[in-house]
């Protein structure tokens, strides 16, 4: 089961759920994914061990995936 | 795309895009950060003290050899000579600031608490504590061992004697909740140690202790953490 969370004003949201057995429900979930990155949203992949992967496609055998706003120098 | 992309100068052709970070990749100009490029900029940092300590602690010496009676106007140096280094110290330690904090901006409690749920589902229990108690969340990295608050970054170096203070914050265009602005930053260290601290800005860098005396004293325990992390 995997789950695209986009960072937003209400703490979190979660766009869309996705799993091996229910059909289409990951390419509901890649459709989701692109229109984000399009509105400028990253997306990153956080790992077990204390690591994220930036991600430009929807990993498939992901359990999460997190949409943030770009970072900047202050 | 995003706001700090667009306000970046296209890359000349045939520059290579620089893997990790998308933020980085966009700063092409920028060197890339390293081991050496932070010593480089610590070196610097310490000459600088040391520079200002001696204009201004020169001429009070000079003016109390010349006469006693100009001690007023030499303790003016001397006080120059502690307050400026002082004031640099305490302005890098206050680049980061950490959760729950006077500084910390919180209007809607709800989303604050949804926001912190998903902060403590990226850390691990140690660090889940440590953030409860002083708002910076640890993070160890090649580099060094970070400190992440809503805004700004304090990366403890290897060895524990050296701070660097980092500004850097998110591009928000809406009101994040806090928690989330510090989740966006941890993402982002996690992603790519070496890009994070090339969008970020280095603010100070200068021993421990500077560091320690301008940070609140709930957050003084992170720092302490950090030095261990560092040193281990």
């Amino acid at each position: 089961m995997g789950r695209l969370v986009r960072l937003d004003r209400t703490g979190h949201t979660t766009l869309v759920e996705w799993s091996a057995g229910e059909v289409g429900s990951h390419d509901e979930a890649v459709e989701a994914f692109r229109r984000e990155l399009e509105a400028g949203m990253l997306a990153s992949v956080p790992k077990a061990d204390g690591t994220a992967e930036v991600v430009r496609e929807l990993p498939a055998d992901a359990e999460l995936v997190v949409l943030r706003r770009p970072i900047a120098g202050g | 795309m995003a706001q700090a992309r667009l306000k970046a100068p296209p890359a000349p052709p045939g520059t290579p895009r620089r893997p990790g970070l998308e933020e980085a990749a966009a700063l092409w100009w920028r060197p890339e950060v390293t081991e050496a490029t932070l010593r480089r900029d610590g070196r610097r940092w310490t000459i600088w003290t040391a520079a200002i300590a001696v204009v201004f602690t020169a001429p009070g010496v000079g003016l109390l050899l010349l006469s006693p009676w100009t001690l007023p106007i030499a303790i003016g140096c001397f006080a120059h000579a502690w307050i400026v280094p002082w004031l640099q110290a305490r302005r890098g330690a206050r680049s980061v600031v950490p959760l729950g904090s006077a500084r910390s901006r919180t209007e809607d409690r709800t989303a604050e608490g949804v926001a912190l749920g998903l902060l403590g589902d990226l850390v691990a229990h140690r660090e889940r504590d440590l953030l409860q108690t002083t708002g910076l969340v640890l993070q160890r990295g090649r580099l060094g061992a970070w400190l992440v608050g809503e805004r700004g970054a304090l990366m403890v170096r290897p060895g524990g004697r050296r701070v660097d203070c980092w500004c850097v914050r998110v591009a928000e265009v809406e009101r994040l909740p806090a928690g989330d602005r510090v989740a966006h930053l941890l993402l982002a260290l996690r992603e790519d140690e070496a890009g994070f601290a090339m969008v970020a800005n280095l603010g100070f860098s200068g021993a421990r202790w500077r560091v320690r005396r301008g940070l609140a004293e709930s957050a003084r325990p992170a720092l302490a953490e950090a030095r261990r992390t560092a040193r281990s």
